[in-house]
């Protein structure tokens, strides 16, 4: 087995992950980093966010009102002290990607322009046209070139975490190209491998967004949080799911139903004029919005299409210049993918997976249970997300907790010895056992593509928008089964190169971890809050559930679910209030 | 038009073929599919051995970029019912050595983008509480084109030059370092024109142009080479002229 030693080990090299290695070499350029991911930096999903990053820097605003609807936002789940920490950190990051190059819309006096977003009191919203993401990955990507401490592995999957007496050591990986198996020594290890969109059927998440990070940690020993809070963007295009940004709303899209009605007048987000107009209708948080949808759908006042129904995001009165200048990628979008010109016609849209606001359970400082393990982005739970992230804060969260993963790494490795190559061998072995099995078996009756396609339709079933009981148990007991069944698993593909068949194979494996959490949690869960909504229990309760939930695993057993505090410091919970009479 | 289509891929595994072949598959047709829907269609139903890079089906990420009907394209974006032929060829861009099946090796793309220095060279060097480099949406409008590239080395597998001296380093690349040659906020041009204006660099290009028309993000490589042709030019004569005042 070969092995590679470095100080440090970031897996994931999108956002978070790459900010966290450029953290590292420009504060300790000695520490050797080794950056792995299972594709090339630039395909990474950061590549897709659209709208923009939140970080208050006009003279209207306050870190106050960043951090009072940020908590809101989450209906008061976040950590307070996180997103303390976040809110006064968020300029800076933002400003040091500004130096790094990142292209920026500009105002006409050349400072950075911002735009509102949904649940933002004020304008804050940074933003690349409408291809944020994309401007800061490559700009990410393309300064960590600079680095010589950083040593790039490119389609690199990892399997598994390597733990020795609660310390990380490293991780098991596949070349892709070659499928040789390796062992990354490392002093300490930060998982940056963002969400798991796709355990659900109809998702914005790239094919690669399949939770081995999460997954991996979790069989590690670490627990994953609050993974019942799974956000729908309200505005997917059917079919595909493509995202079409909130900065469509944010610059004064409409959102219509069957009769041409802006119906989102009737979920308390209204009055609908004047308009635009901060924290109502269209500008609610998103968890308001497709739960409105799934209500307007319940009346038939959605539009039916082949690819389900769907309601209409109408941009038209921006006209064609505005649209050019800060929706292109919108108009390219619905007119490649949709056939409608957003300059001349409504797009079709509807709720649709986008991003999971648990994940990896660490602490304000990126740091989990296991010593010497960090988890950064959107893989990591730390959490000021609560139960429902608003617009734009995860691109700055992925510079912000990117950053501070990586200093307190850094710090970790510099007080901590490298483990014994022998040892971390020896554990690499052990975990290639798992993927020995899968490889070489005979006969097996399960096909990946089916066990997916039966994953992804009950938890859209059972866990979607709404949940109950009956629901969550049905999709609880089904996915036992599909765990079971995954173990009769029949490889096509046996060769060594470029295997994606047992890629795809052991990402099914991490979905299928992931998604027990995600119901386990979801049942457990006795109320509703943010994107949790149980139908039979359908009231916020403090009282019971003002807490994190923690999805222990249990091996082929269903996880325990456990519950940690909340971290209150200052702002009581209260009503969220949204439209007429929002704060 | 008929309820099926052919597509026709080209097979290779190192372990198994000594040379590339073609396997012919018939997926069902429908009007909203991409070429790679009709993949991902073969690779769960037909045959799991099927090997090609994707990730967002959105023409963002750079990763699906191929040959169809041998124009590069990526695959996510080249829709079915836009090919009236009878078979669909899908084969591994051009001037790349294949890894797999569609997948080709790009191990000297990721070299030639590093040579080039793609990142900012501050011209004055500003402290995070100074706040944002001030840039006018004029000065931005300049590059901003040249910022929409995506990796997905179309622009590569098009360029006659990249197969004529496989070190050329090529529009994207190239295209990127202008980028940063043109920020007002940078000023590590000279500290790229030495690769940028190499025997490896914008002097190879020939102005063909095929970059710059399957480039899918019209970032037009083409255009910036020779602007970074005709700057490294009056650069040389100015120097010249200042060799000759001293």
């Amino acid at each position: 087995m070969d092995v590679v030693p470095a100080d440090i080990l970031v897996i994931g090299a999108g956002g978070a992950g790459l900010r966290a290695a450029i953290s590292i070499a420009e504060a300790s350029p000695s520490l050797a980093v080794s950056l792995l991911s299972k594709v090339y930096p630039m395909r990474s999903h950061t590549v897709a966010a659209e709208g923009g990053a939140a970080g208050v820097i006009k003279d209207n605003d306050s870190l106050d009102n960043h951090f009072h609807d940020t908590v809101a936002g989450g209906d008061w789940l976040s950590d307070q002290d996180a997103v303390e920490l976040f809110v006064k950190t968020a300029p800076l990051e933002l400003t040091q990607i500004e130096h790094w190059g990142c292209p920026w819309s500009r105002e006409s006096s050349g400072r950075v322009a911002v735009r509102p977003f949904g649940g933002m009191k004020i304008e804050r919203t940074w933003y690349a046209a409408d291809k944020t993401g994309f401007h800061m990955l490559h700009t990410l990507f393309q300064t960590s070139l600079k680095f010589p401490s950083i040593r790039r592995f490119d389609e690199f999957y990892v399997t598994d975490l390597l733990v020795d007496d609660g310390r990380c050591v490293g991780a098991a990986a596949i070349e892709i190209r070659s499928g040789r198996m390796m062992a990354f020594v490392a002093r300490a290890v930060i998982i940056a491998m963002g969400g798991a969109g796709r355990v659900f059927p109809f998702t914005t998440n790239g094919a690669i967004k399949t939770g081995d990070g999460m997954a991996m940690a979790y069989r590690a020993g670490v627990p994953l949080k609050d993974m019942e809070f799974v956000q729908y963007h309200p505005t997917g295009l059917p079919g595909t799911g493509i995202l079409i940004t909130e900065g469509a709303r944010g610059e004064g899209g409409i959102l219509i139903n069957k009769d041409g009605y802006r119906y989102l007048q009737d979920y308390n987000l209204g009055p609908p004029d004047p308009w635009p107009r901060k924290k109502a209708m269209e500008l609610g948080p998103r968890d308001r919005l497709s739960q409105a949808f799934w209500h307007e759908q319940k009346k038939a006042r959605t539009v039916k299409t082949a690819y389900g129904d769907v309601v209409h995001l109408d941009i038209r009165h921006l006209g064609e210049k505005k649209i050019d200048e800060r929706l292109p990628m919108v108009r390219e979008l619905a007119t490649t993918y949709c056939g409608v010109d957003p300059v001349h016609a409504p797009i079709p849209v509807r709720p649709v997976v986008h991003y999971f606001m648990g994940g990896i359970h660490t602490d304000i400082e990126t740091a989990t249970l296991v010593a010497g393990l960090f988890a950064c982005g959107e893989c990591a739970c730390v959490s000021i997300n609560g139960a429902n992230r608003l617009g734009s804060n995860s691109l700055t969260e992925l510079l912000v907790f990117g950053a501070f993963a990586g200093r307190n790494a850094a710090a970790f490795a510099t007080s901590h010895p490298l483990p014994r190559e022998a040892l971390v061998v020896s554990l690499a072995r052990a975990a290639q056992a798992r993927i020995r099995t899968l490889f070489e078996r005979e006969g097996g009756e399960e096909s990946t593509s089916r066990l997916r396609k039966l994953m992804t339709h009950t938890m859209e079933t059972g866990a979607g928008i709404y949940r109950t009981r009956e629901s969550l148990e049905e999709t609880c007991e089904f996915l036992t089964q599909l765990r079971d069944r995954y173990d009769r698993l029949q490889l096509e593909d046996r060769s060594n190169v470029f295997n994606t068949d047992l890629i795809q194979a052991l990402e099914l494996g991490s979905m299928l971890e992931v998604a027990q959490a995600i119901a386990h949690s979801a049942l457990r869960r006795e109320e509703s809050r943010g994107s949790h909504q149980r139908l039979d229990y359908p009231e916020r309760d403090d009282s019971n559930f003002l807490k994190h939930s923690l999805a222990i695993y249990r091996g082929t057993e269903p996880p325990d679910i456990d519950y940690c505090d909340v971290t209150i410091t200052r702002s009581k919970p209260g009503k969220r209030v949204y439209g007429d009479g929002a704060p | 038009m008929s309820d099926t289509v052919l597509l026709s891929i080209t097979r290779y595994d190192p372990e198994k073929h000594s040379e590339p072949v073609f396997q012919s598959y018939t997926v069902p047709y429908h009007e909203d599919w991409v070429v790679l829907d009709a993949l991902n269609y073969i690779k769960d139903n037909l045959d799991g051995t099927l090997t090609f890079r994707w990730s967002c089906h959105m023409a963002v990420c750079g990763s699906c970029g191929m040959m169809i009907n041998g124009e590069p394209k990526l695959s996510c974006n080249a829709f079915l019912r836009d090919y009236q032929d009878k078979t669909i060829k899908v084969e591994p861009l051009d001037g790349f050595p294949i890894e797999r099946d569609v997948v080709v090796v790009i191990d000297s793309f990721m070299v030639k983008l590093a040579s080039v220095k793609p990142y900012l060279i501050a011209k004055e060097e500003r402290a995070l509480s100074e706040g944002e480099y001030l840039q006018t949406p004029a000065q931005l409008a300049v590059f901003k084109h040249y910022t929409q590239c995506i990796n997905c080395l179309l622009c590569y597998a098009a360029c006659p030059q990249t197969k004529l001296n496989e070190d050329f380093i090529g529009p994207a690349a190239l295209a990127l370092a202008h980028r940063y040659n043109l920020d007002t906020r940078d000023g590590g041009k000279k500290a790229r024109a030495e690769t940028v204006t190499s025997n490896e660099g914008i002097w190879e290009c020939t102005f063909v142009g095929a970059c710059s028309q399957v480039c899918p993000k019209h970032v037009d490589p083409a255009a910036a080479i020779q602007q970074t042709k005709i700057s490294a030019s009056v650069d040389w004569f100015k120097s010249l002229l200042q060799g000759n005042r001293s």
